[in-house]
């Protein structure tokens, strides 16, 4: 099915050195609409780093980045946001004295683009009810409805990055990066945040690292293989899964 | 939560009632020395304000702030000087002319920060006071009078009273607007700014931007308290200029507060009554500033109007 989908993002010979060291060192990455997309590789192997290039963190120093057609090898995080690429981080990053519901709604504050929105001085914002409805709903979505009015720094850590989640779909991205989004997390957490990953297949691309790989052989429709910063293999999973130098390179450890 | 709302609106309007009264009272008791001193206080406490917006709704800790101060005084003064004496068009100016010149410093000095943020507004301002010192047109070192107070008609600001009176009214406007602008989106969006601007950015605000609105919009009501400090002073003063006023008005938003709404308030009367208040029974009364400045940092972290709890 993924073969009639088209290709959302695709990197070519994308290279990045931090001094002496590739941490991108030629990577060709496809994603396609609407699948997940899954990244695995082992420790220092540069997932990061790629997120960060293709989010524009970071800027390439050789290499290209197209997304839905355009070059966006040199396009600012605001630009990439604005054409509709959103990451979500390793470590948990909201507005801890905010309420979770002033989080949210300023996630979707965010994407009304055009001048106006954030510069408007004068009307109290929560006025704006079809903004604080929707931010209600993303909330729902992610099982956070009751927890609205809460400060964001007094909800347990699974539920922040449920929150962050909820902020990074508010902002509808077509393409939505997550960085381990079940780091730190207990196993009922990541039970239920793999469930929330699960909820969006089939309706939203999204490239996710992960290290569990019970959860990305659950959850991917397709897997790449980072290895010093190279694309080793990428396919299905059930595919990668047996490419010899997958197993020797990162799943060696598991399988013994 | 309601009625305490509403118990805090009750307490801003017998405030304002009592403050509007001030001067007649004064008058009775032929006092009239400090309804100047009171209008002073007025004035600082808009200008502190309008610091305590930049740094305390913003997140920049700008140190010349007295740059946009002195720039309103000035222009008052030298529109003065060339004949024109309507305050409905010197002030305005004064408002515009310190908005432009913090769209121009802000510009340049927001694609630094911390430190250096601290360092860039500081030259900036210090590059303006020694510009305008060495200007003859505007006095040098002895700064530029005016003949006469401007003429708001139909109010007759030659009158103290009523130049209190109107500084008053501009203050509460302002105070009024800040409150609306903080529950605001472009206020919220500042106030996640101030939390994680990372953040902020990754969701697709144009941060900086934003920045630099706030910086404007603080520096634009500094240029009306400088116009107003140069009718009450007659004088547009280089003093006003120098980087020790952006250090007086810091002190009154730390003293008062940081991001608290009347924290430029208290700040500015806590201060400059201390001061006033020291003068009559010692020489060192910097020294007792000082050591009142340590206890409120040290134990009152969030100001002196930190201390009544939610006020934000």
């Amino acid at each position: 099915m993924s073969a009639l989908l088209e290709t959302l993002l695709e990197t070519k010979g994308l290279k990045r050195h931090f001094g002496g060291l590739w941490a991108a060192n030629g990577v060709d990455l496809k994603v396609k609409e609407f699948e997940v997309h899954a990244l695995i590789g082992p420790n220092g192997a540069g997932k990061t780093t790629l997120i960060h290039l293709i989010s524009g963190g970071l800027l390439p120093n050789e290499g290209g980045i197209t997304f839905s057609g355009i070059d966006i090898t040199r396009q600012s995080m605001h630009g990439r946001v604005a054409l509709g690429i959103t990451r979500s981080y390793q470590i948990t990053q909201i507005f801890p004295h905010l309420s979770l519901l002033e989080n949210v709604r300023l996630a979707v504050q965010a994407r009304h683009r055009d001048w106006g929105s954030s510069f408007r001085f004068w009307r109290p914002a929560s006025a704006d009810f079809p903004m604080l409805e929707e931010a209600e709903d993303w909330l729902g979505r992610v099982g956070l409805a009751e927890k609205a009015g809460a400060l964001a720094c007094d909800v347990s850590h699974g539920e922040q990055r449920a929150l962050e989640l909820a902020m990074a779909l508010a902002t509808r991205p077509r393409l939505l990066l997550l960085d381990e989004p079940m780091a730190g997390m207990g196993p009922e957490e990541s039970a239920h945040m793999a469930n929330l990953i699960a909820s969006l297949k089939g309706t939203q691309t999204v490239l996710l690292v992960e290290h569990d790989m019970d959860i990305v052989f659950r959850l991917a429709d397709r897997v790449s293989v980072l290895v010093a910063g190279r694309i080793i293999a990428s396919g299905a999973p059930d595919v990668v899964r047996e490419y010899p130098e997958v197993r020797r390179a990162y799943l060696g450890d598991e399988l013994q | 939560m309601k009625a305490h709302h509403r118990h805090g609106i009750q307490l801003e309007i017998g405030l304002l009632i009592f403050a509007a009264a001030l001067p007649l009272v004064l008058q009775a008791l032929g006092e009239d020395y400090y309804i100047s001193f009171t209008t002073r206080l007025l004035i600082f406490a808009l200008a502190a304000t309008s610091l305590n917006f930049v740094v305390g709704y913003g997140g920049m800790i700008a140190f010349g702030h007295a740059a946009f101060f002195g720039i309103g005084a000035y222009v008052v003064a030298l529109l003065m000087a060339a004949d024109v004496t309507s305050a409905w068009i010197a002030w305005p100016l004064a408002l515009c002319g310190a908005a432009l010149a913090a769209l121009f410093i802000g510009a340049i000095s927001l694609r630094t920060r911390g430190v250096y943020f601290i360092m860039i507004t500081l030259a900036f301002a210090q590059m303006i006071f020694y510009t305008i010192i060495s200007l003859k047109s505007a006095g040098g070192d002895d700064g530029l009078p005016l003949e006469q107070r401007s003429s708001l008609t139909p109010f007759n600001l030659a009158n103290d009273a009523t130049l209190y009176w109107v500084t008053l009214a501009v203050l509460a406007a302002c105070l009024i607007a800040l409150k609306r602008l903080a529950a605001s989106r472009y206020g919220r969006a500042l106030a996640g700014l101030r939390q994680n601007e990372a953040r902020m950015e990754a969701l697709g605000y144009p941060v900086h931007r934003l920045k630099l609105v706030c910086f404007v919009i603080g520096a634009a009501v500094a240029g009306l308290a400088g116009a107003l400090l140069a009718n009450q002073n007659g004088l547009a003063s280089p003093s006003q200029l120098y980087w020790t006023q952006s250090g007086m008005l810091l002190v009154m938003v730390i003293l008062g507060g940081v991001g608290q709404r009347y924290g430029g308030i208290v700040g500015a009367i806590a201060l400059l009554g201390l001061e006033e208040a020291l003068s009559q029974v010692t020489e060192h009364g910097h020294l007792y500033v000082g050591i009142a400045l340590l206890l409120v940092v040290l134990y009152a972290p969030r100001g002196l109007a930190g201390l009544r709890v939610h006020q934000r």
